[in-house]
């Protein structure tokens, strides 16, 4: 497994832990919106942005905050990607 | 009366103050705003926009839907805007039921909206913008179209008092949003009562954080044009962005803060607010749901200079009841803020289960009257007739729907619903319009959404599904298939699957014992 796929996996099972409990873990693929459904509401983002920050070290400013940033695992890897 | 004549008022007073400013540097005098509103109206008349016509926007928050709102009120028109992110068959939905004779839409939305008419055939006439920001988008429509002849100059319409200015969709029970109908009179004597309690200057500087489609937008459009102050717009993804915001009251000097109070909530809690001096802010006014204690304690902590205001109506009334918090609030304190008492320009009472007025001290329904309140439900003559009760001789109030007590001083504390409605980011939802969107999904047998209080979430929406088949259905399908029909605000925060719904003894789904399992 790459480090992204790795980072890619971690994020997914945070969400899937918590936000999606019970949920069949296929069905939450790298480009499934996530923003736009609903399934990350505004406390939702809070939290997933403060994991992000502590798990991979980085630092998540204001306008990264939004759909282009955060609506698919694959966009949260670019973004976390873009910080290294 | 005139709910427009406060622009042609502040375009003559002060011509070259900035009427509104947009976060990413869009701003338009009150000069240019007058005129930009003009040659809508004219537009609107020459495409056979009469008075008492409702003309519909759907068009994200900017200058051209400030622009384009003064241009339908100057046409005689009500305007209704639709939620630019809610599913386009809810907003075609609005568009339609109230007969819309004209719609301005930006163009990426346009689509959508010919296809919720297609199947009735005729649609309205439809002014498309290429986009929004800066009153730059509408100017081009209008120049567009101007190209050869431009149309006659018209004189902006003089309605009455009693016709229409706004129509407002709501949630409705059964699954259908209801249009609320506010007339000239009722937004200006509104408007009026937040000159006297609020006292804004031209120095002010208002947010816009609610969307045009809810009624706190009422207040922050009129009273900032009103005074020649500036009227300051956050767009959407801003406006759920808790750190951005802060930035955006300390830097753009925001004077006056108008929301609900969940997004003062997580700016308390995620906004970095002891970084932020917002030395400007005056005013801190929140309404549309109950601000859980815990957090307007730490928001106060944190910018202790504003004076706070709880402010409480439904869309029906706008505001009807007001409450100065008292600051700092004490640590003991755990009980959310009063709504506190009824404003001066309506006139309230408490009706007990046989609607007639409470006892001292007694909880009851707070029913309102006065020249706030709306006549009704557009369309809706029935519904609009149960919302309405005869007090002693003769009187008709408007019924809340909200039970109230009155305290020692006079005050109302809220209590709770009469029915199945709640609030959501201060947003109306009524519980049976998530069902009916939940049992349209094909393999969804039986549904219940309960909502139970929540320290962090404020309510909790939780759906109780029996399916068809299998055990249980993907949360993320079900969110999906639940964000195509219904605005996120309305989705549930919660969903459970059972083999089948817990039943009473008249085989009616039992409610209060999915409350319990909590």
């Amino acid at each position: 497994m790459t480090g992204e796929n790795a980072a890619m996996n971690t994020i997914k099972n945070y969400i899937l832990e918590e936000f999606l409990v019970g949920e069949d873990a296929s069905k939450l693929t790298p480009t499934t919106p996530l923003m736009s459904t609903g399934i990350l509401d505004s406390i939702a983002t809070m939290k997933l942005i403060m994991f992000l920050e502590e798990e991979f070290g980085i630092q998540v400013s204001a306008h990264e905050i939004d759909e282009e940033h955060l609506n698919t695992l694959e966009a949260i890897c670019g973004l976390i990607r873009s910080k290294s | 009366m005139i709910l427009h004549a406060c622009l042609d008022d502040a375009a003559r007073r002060w011509p070259g103050n900035v009427a509104v400013m947009e976060t990413d540097g869009g701003a338009i005098t009150y000069r240019d705003l007058d005129s930009l509103s003009d040659r809508l109206r004219d537009r609107l008349v020459a495409l056979g926009v009469r008075p008492g016509d409702r003309v519909g926007f759907w068009v994200r928050k900017s200058i051209d839907a400030i622009a384009t709102i003064f241009g339908v009120l100057k046409a005689g028109a009500a305007y209704v805007p639709v939620d630019p992110g809610a599913p386009p068959v809810r907003n075609g939905y609005i568009l339609a039921d109230c007969a819309v004779s004209a719609v301005i839409v930006e163009s990426r939305f346009k689509e959508a909206l010919l296809a919720q008419f297609s199947e009735h055939g005729a649609h309205p006439a439809i002014i498309a913008l290429d986009g929004s920001g800066g009153g730059v988008h509408l100017r081009a429509a209008l120049d567009r179209e101007d190209l050869g002849a431009g149309v006659p100059s018209v004189r902006s319409a003089t309605p009455r008092p009693d016709d229409l200015a706004y129509v407002l969709y709501t949630s409705g029970s059964t699954g259908k949003p209801k249009g609320v109908m506010l007339t000239h009179r009722n937004a200006v004597s509104f408007v009026e009562w937040c000159s006297e309690t609020f006292a804004f200057t031209p120095q002010d500087r208002l947010s816009s954080h609610a969307p045009f489609h809810f009624d706190l937008s009422i207040l922050d459009i009129y009273s900032a044009l009103k005074h020649g102050g500036t009227l300051v717009l956050i767009g959407e993804e801003a406006g759920k962005n808790p750190a951005e915001l802060a930035r955006i009251v300390d830097e753009m000097e925001i004077s006056v803060w108008y929301s609900a109070p969940s997004i003062l909530a997580l700016m308390a809690q995620y906004g970095k607010l002891g970084n932020r001096s917002a030395a400007a802010l005056r005013l801190v006014l929140f309404a549309g749901e109950v601000f859980p204690i815990t957090h307007l304690k730490s928001l106060v902590a944190q910018w202790p200079h504003p004076r706070y205001f709880n402010l409480y109506g439904p869309t029906e009334t706008n505001v009807c009841t007001f409450y100065e918090v008292p600051t700092p609030i004490p640590d003991g304190r755990v009980d959310p803020m009063p709504i506190g008492k009824v404003c001066s320009h309506l006139q309230g009472v408490l009706l007990d289960i046989e609607d007639k007025p409470a006892g001292n001290g007694a909880e009851g329904e707070l029913c309102i009257r006065g020249a706030g309140v709306t006549s009704g439900y557009w369309n809706l003559p029935q519904q609009s007739a149960k919302s309405f009760v005869a007090v002693g001789a003769g009187a008709s109030y408007y019924r809340t729907g909200d039970l109230v007590i009155e305290l020692p001083d006079g005050n109302f504390r809220y209590r709770g619903r009469k029915d199945r409605m709640i609030k959501k980011r201060g947003f109306r939802v009524e519980l049976g319009e998530i069902e009916a969107c939940l049992y349209r999904h094909p393999e969804v047998r039986e549904v219940a959404v309960i909502a139970l209080e929540n320290e962090s979430l404020g309510m909790k929406v939780h759906a109780h599904i029996a399916c068809k088949r299998g055990e249980k259905l993907s949360l993320i399908e079900l969110k999906r298939f639940c964000s195509e029909r219904i605005p996120l605000y309305m989705i549930p925060d919660a969903f459970s699957f059972h083999s089948a719904l817990p039943k009473t003894s008249t085989d009616k789904i039992d409610y209060q014992s999915l409350k319990a399992i909590g």
